[in-house]
Parts: C-alpha cells; sequence; structure tokens
C-alpha cells in the first residue's frame, strides 16, 4: 500500500461510530482551560461530513440561547472523547445548510423509520 | 558529529499532535544510507564522507564505478551524494546508517530541487503584481519599464526579467523532525521541502540551532 495512505490510516480511530448528516449526535470534546482539562459536550445535528482518511472533518448546528452554532471537528481528532449517536436522521441531501434558513418548527428533522 | 543523510520525498499529508492540532508533514524515504568513501584533507583536500543511497542492478553500474563501489563492498547504489564533515575519521568505510539517526525533537535542514517551472514570467518568478485584467487595460503580466532614459542609458545588471526558473538546489532549515519510523526507514519533519514527489533530498543537522 501507498506509504502515505498507511500513515493516514494509522491517524485513524477505530472508534468513532457510524453516523450521517441529519443525526443528532452529542460530541464530548476535551477543552483545556490553563492547567485543567475537562470534558465539554456539543450536541446537535450534524450538517455536513466531508474529507476522508484522516482528513475527513463533521459539522454539528445546534440552537445556543436563539443563536445558532455550529462547530466543525476534525473527524479523527484525539480532542474527541467520544462520539453518541442519539437519532438517526432522514435527510434527502447530504450538505443541510438549508437549516441556516430555518428555525423552530421548521428546522426539525424526521427520525428514520417514523413517519 | 555532523550527520546526514540522503531520501526521497515521498509526499505531505497532516497528522495529529497530542493536543489535537493538525500538523503538515512531509514524509521522507531517509536511507539506509552506506559510506562509501571518505575524504580527507590529505588525500583530497577537504573533509567529507560520501554516501550511497538506494541499490543498483550490477549491470547498470560502470566499470570504473564498480572498483569504486567495491573499496566498500556493500553493492552498488544508484545516488552517491557528499557530505562534509568535520572528522572523517569518525565514520566507517561500509558503515550503514538508517532513519533512526535522527529521533523525534531534533531539528534538520533538507536540501532538495525545486520542482522545474521552465521559462516563467516575472508575475511568476518575482512576485511582480501585473496590471488589471479588464477595463481596458491594456498591461497584464508584463514587466513594464526596464530602465530610464539618456542617464544610465542602459538596463542594470541584475534587472528582475523574465527567464527559467525552478530546478534550483534550495534549503530549508529547522525543520523538526515528528516522526521517526525506523522499520520502514522513514521520517516525517513538519512543513514543506523542495522539489517533487520521488525527488532526491539530502537531510543533515540544522546548522543554525
Amino acid at each position: 500500500m501507498n506509504v502515505l495512505d498507511m500513515i493516514e490510516k494509522e491517524q485513524m480511530r477505530a472508534d468513532i461510530p457510524d453516523f450521517k448528516s441529519g443525526d443528532t449526535v452529542k460530541v464530548h470534546a476535551k477543552i483545556v482551560e490553563g492547567q485543567k482539562e475537562r470534558i465539554q459536550i456539543f450536541q446537535g445535528v450534524v450538517v455536513r461530513k466531508r474529507g476522508g482518511q484522516n482528513r475527513a472533518t463533521f459539522t454539528v448546528r445546534k440552537m445556543s440561547s436563539g443563536v445558532g452554532v455550529e462547530r466543525t471537528f476534525p473527524l479523527n481528532s484525539p480532542i474527541i472523547n467520544k462520539i453518541e449517536v442519539i437519532t438517526k436522521g432522514r435527510v434527502r441531501r447530504s450538505r443541510l445548510y438549508y437549516l441556516r434558513e430555518l428555525r423552530g418548527k421548521k428546522a426539525r428533522i424526521k427520525e428514520v423509520g417514523r413517519r | 558529529m555532523e550527520r546526514g543523510l540522503i531520501g526521497r520525498k515521498l509526499g505531505m499529508t497532516q497528522i495529529f499532535w497530542e493536543d489535537g492540532s493538525v500538523i503538515p508533514v512531509t514524509v521522507i524515504e531517509a536511507g539506509p544510507c552506506v559510506v562509501i568513501q571518505k575524504k580527507t584533507v590529505e588525500t583530497d583536500g577537504y573533509n567529507a564522507v560520501q554516501l550511497g543511497f538506494e541499490r543498483a542492478k550490477e549491470k547498470k553500474v560502470t566499470k570504473p564505478l564498480k572498483g569504486h563501489f567495491n573499496r566498500a563492498d556493500k553493492g552498488f547504489f544508484r545516488i552517491l551524494r557528499e557530505f562534509r564533515v568535520g572528522s572523517p575519521e569518525s565514520y566507517e568505510v561500509g558503515q550503514e546508517m538508517k532513519a533512526d539517526l535522527y529521533n523525534v525533537g531534533d531539528y534538520v535542514d533538507v536540501i532538495g530541487t525545486t520542482r522545474g517551472r521552465g521559462f516563467a514570467g516575472v508575475v511568476k518568478r518575482y512576485g511582480f503584481k501585473g496590471g488589471r485584467a479588464t477595463h481596458g487595460s491594456m498591461f497584464h503580466r508584463a514587466p513594464g519599464s526596464v530602465g530610464s532614459s539618456a542617464y544610465p542609458s542602459h538596463v542594470f545588471k541584475g534587472k528582475r526579467l523574465p527567464g527559467h526558473m525552478g530546478s534550483e538546489r534550495q534549503t530549508v532549515q529547522n525543520l523538526l523532525v515528528l516522526g521517526v519510523r525506523a522499520e520502514s526507514n522513514q521520517i516525517l519533519v513538519k512543513g514543506s521541502i523542495p522539489g517533487s514527489k520521488n525527488s532526491i533530498v539530502l537531510i543533515k543537522d540544522a546548522i543554525k540551532m
């Protein structure tokens, strides 16, 4: 195998669950404040997954006190403690940028398997 | 003791550091290199060691070079490069050096040959601004005026003009070694190095650290 592919594969984590755009996830991210390290949970809808190998990133969108907040994480980053998939969403596109224009009831995403 | 290796640039990628930061790295296949010859002030007028890199088939080597390689008796090599060292006595002819010569955290200088750009204009070659593309501009990527008039009535030497660009020897100093993969002889250095993939590079101890 190509040497660069091998190096990139080594950087990848095996413990990342499978999720897609539209899913609601809880990201447990490590945060360093001065000397202390703590874990912050960021819960929201995955609006984008991009890139391959160790370069992949994903973006999570949540509403925080009425303001939309999007945060992009490298998928294989060591700062991610774990990712929990809360619900699987049924969406018809891979990039959910349209959520930025919607709020409230219209910004909901149907769950897989429910009508 | 100055150290050095001959290597081949394999390409660039990125790695994660413990704190979560993403660092661009260049992967270099470094070594194994074999000392073919020691040069000393008494015999050659200067101190150096000559290293060989990458095995060559016997039939690809000319007779005069065969004689040269046979002194080291370590087989034939495709690439020979010299490294100036203070004391060639500390090396043995036939001694083999691998990527584990370096450790994570060392600083190195990497020398390579830049990618050839052919005959390049002043915008690419020297970063001239060029002119406006539209709105009736008739001045796009030309060098502009190259001199004055009656005085000095010639173009100054060294005036930056179009010409051949690239394919030059270039050194990048103080690159941090971020990884050494001894089993496959690979070194990961932080940042970019000159040359295309599969080009030959020289790795040396950083002289300015």
